[in-house]
């Protein structure tokens, strides 16, 4: 359960987040749309704790990610938009690191990571140096990192950005599976099509503020059209006039 | 295990795997420092006992018009060449380095000399050629000692003492130990052995702050549930390990490097046993923590794994600053100095070479204060590692 309310953060002259306010529910997909530099990423960085808002708050799962930043982090799996993966270490030693930063040891470790292995199919990829990895290859591995610890939400970033057919084929399967297990999913993404084929809930988000949410129904009732893309265009351009 | 064990580690492991890393950290100072070290002082050595032992080649133009003088020279051990060129051409010669020098013998050298007015004798001779300095001067002092002989026995033709020419006698007493002789050659090891530690951290430092931001892993370590202190001086701490490897295999193999120079045809003796070279590990692994935090924290500024390497080949010239003073001016250990990292390691290091006693007071303050300086650089890097601004 993520729940943001009235964020603010500016770097510099630029208000990046101006009073946003959203819930992601469990069991739920969320997706948050919006151009590039909306404040999509500022929003995700603020949640992940990596960022501290300037006023508002944002709480995951209860804590709150400003005073409790510590419990955010241990409840929440983070998919950044590039692997970020070690390549001078396997893909099982990538995972086991990430593992043994959430506190897991010994066969408590090597059965979440056996799990995790068989479950996305990289037991060969596995025990491979991250280095040559392919595409498809490092996002498998880099997804079983970020739920090791098997987080009750989830959070990725642009997820899908540069990834061929089958790898986003493929992340779309795992996220419909988290929801199925009663996660709480947050996805950002700038392509309309993405958010539409996955999401139960939207948030668009442009210059900073919330232009509309709710179903993908809801918001095409809202801004009057049957189009989705469209929905976003008309979003967008509502809030660049507005500035 | 801890989670600062599991982050050392996990640097350690990685760092290992990259050809890169281990070829600068262990490669640099392993092969490189003592090589460098053993070429220099082999080539010195060998010069200075080729220079003493071997006759001296002097090439001379006229000399038939100074029988006496290559009389003189020829007993002196010196080698007459007569050569056929002019004196324009012996200045060519001796510019471009065929002649380290000529001594020409004027025409006028002969009729001067009869009538007793000072003789002419032209040296060509090029100062800015090093390799010549040693024969030249001993051609110089040859001539000297002629021109002294010569002023003797005419004193002598005229009833007065020779001893009028010399009214004051000046005697150098060298103090030099035989090691105390090398140590401006060995000062150069301290040098090579912070250089290399320094090296041996280099990549590590960059990795902890730009590296990590360049691969985009970052963000998720730092959205796990470590404290950002806890990450930071792992990282820190693998670096210190690295470097503290790399100073150690930089000595040993110095040591040994050292075994084959031939330092006693020169009057030396380097003092290097396993005794003095864990002594000299222990007095400069103090320099470990602060070079560690000083790369990182200059690392932390940068926005690039380039930039941060660009910043940091400046940084490593920063603790070599000292020595080289200390160097050229011939500094002594005082209890102040010891309060200057790098300094003070060198000149401790210096002493032990030398075969010195080292005061332990001396000790004392440059670990305390080298340490101390380490810790605030940590502390810095650490409260660095906080700011947002460290994503980029």
């Amino acid at each position: 359960m993520i729940r943001v309310s009235n964020l603010r953060k500016h770097f510099g002259a630029v208000q990046a987040l101006d009073d946003v306010s959203f819930t992601a529910a469990d069991g739920r997909i969320t997706g948050l749309l919006g151009h590039n530099g909306a404040g999509k990423s500022t929003t995700l960085r603020i949640l992940s704790t990596v960022m501290r808002a300037d006023s508002g708050s944002a709480t995951v799962n209860g804590h709150d990610c400003t005073t409790q930043s510590l419990s955010v982090r241990q409840s929440l799996g983070v998919l950044p938009h590039s692997s970020g993966l070690y390549v001078q270490l396997t893909g099982r030693e990538n995972i086991e690191y990430y593992g043994k930063l959430h506190g897991l040891r010994g066969s408590e470790l090597r059965n979440a990571c056996d799990a995790m292995i068989e479950r996305l199919g990289i037991s060969a990829v596995a025990s491979r140096r991250a280095k040559g990895y392919s595409q498809g290859e490092r996002l498998k591995v880099a997804l079983a990192r970020a739920l090791i610890h098997r987080p009750k939400t989830v959070i990725l970033d642009e997820p899908t950005n540069g990834l061929d057919v089958n790898a986003v084929r493929m992340l779309r399967e795992m996220i419909r599976e988290l929801k199925q297990s009663g996660c709480c999913v947050l996805f950002s993404s700038h392509v309309m099509q993405e958010v539409a084929a996955l999401c139960d809930d939207i948030v668009i988000i442009a210059r900073g503020r919330v232009v509309a949410q709710g179903t993908p129904e809801q918001i095409l009732a809202a801004l009057g059209t049957n189009d989705l893309e469209e929905a976003f265009v008309r979003a967008a351009a509502a809030a660049e006039d507005a500035a | 295990m801890s989670i600062l064990g599991t982050v050392f580690l996990k640097e350690v492991l990685e760092n290992l795997r990259d050809r890169r890393v281990v070829l600068s950290a262990f490669f640099f100072g392993v092969l490189l420092a003592p090589a460098l070290f053993a070429l220099t002082t082999t080539i010195a050595s060998n010069r200075a006992v080729r220079d003493q032992e071997q006759p001296l080649k002097l090439p001379v133009i006229g000399a038939e018009r100074a029988p006496n003088l290559m009389q003189f020279l020829v007993e002196h051990g010196a080698e007459i060449e007569s050569v056929a060129f002019g004196p324009d051409d012996a200045v060519a010669k001796v510019r471009s380095g065929d002649y380290n020098f000529v001594l020409i013998v004027p025409d006028a050298y002969g009729e001067k000399l009869a009538r007793g007015e000072p003789a002419p004798l032209n040296l060509v001779l090029d100062t800015a050629n090093t390799r010549a300095g040693g024969t030249t001067e001993r051609a110089r002092r040859l001539l000297d000692a002629y021109g002294r002989q010569s002023a003797a026995l005419r004193l002598l033709a005229r009833g007065i003492g020779p001893e009028v020419m010399t009214p004051v006698e000046v005697r150098g007493i060298d103090v030099a130990t035989p090691a105390g002789r090398s140590v401006l050659i060995l000062g150069m090891m301290t040098y090579f052995c912070l250089m290399s530690m320094l090296v041996g951290g280099f990549y590590l430092a960059i990795d902890t702050t730009a590296g990590e931001r360049e691969r985009g892993s970052l963000e998720p370590l730092l959205s796990l549930p470590v404290t950002r202190a806890q990450l930071i001086v792992g990282k820190i701490l693998a670096t210190c390990a690295f470097m503290a490897v790399s100073l150690l295999l930089t000595l040993v193999a110095t040591a040994i490097a050292l075994s084959f120079v031939p330092l006693e045809a020169l009057g030396m003796s380097a003092n290097f046993g396993p005794k003095i070279v864990l002594a000299i590990f222990g007095v400069m692994v103090a320099f470990v923590p602060l070079g560690a935090g000083l790369m990182t924290v200059v690392a932390s500024f940068t926005r690039s794994n380039r930039e941060a390497q660009t910043w940091l080949s400046v940084v490593l010239m920063v603790p070599l600053a000292p020595i080289m003073f200390a160097v050229m001016n011939g500094t002594r250990p005082t209890a102040n100095l010891m309060a200057i990292p790098s300094l003070s390691q060198h000149l401790l290091a210096t002493d032990l070479m030398r075969g010195d006693g080292i005061d332990p007071l001396h000790v004392a303050i440059s670990v305390a204060t080298t340490l101390g300086l380490g810790l605030i650089l940590i502390w810095i890097a650490t409260r660095l590692y906080r700011r947002e601004a460290i994503l980029g």
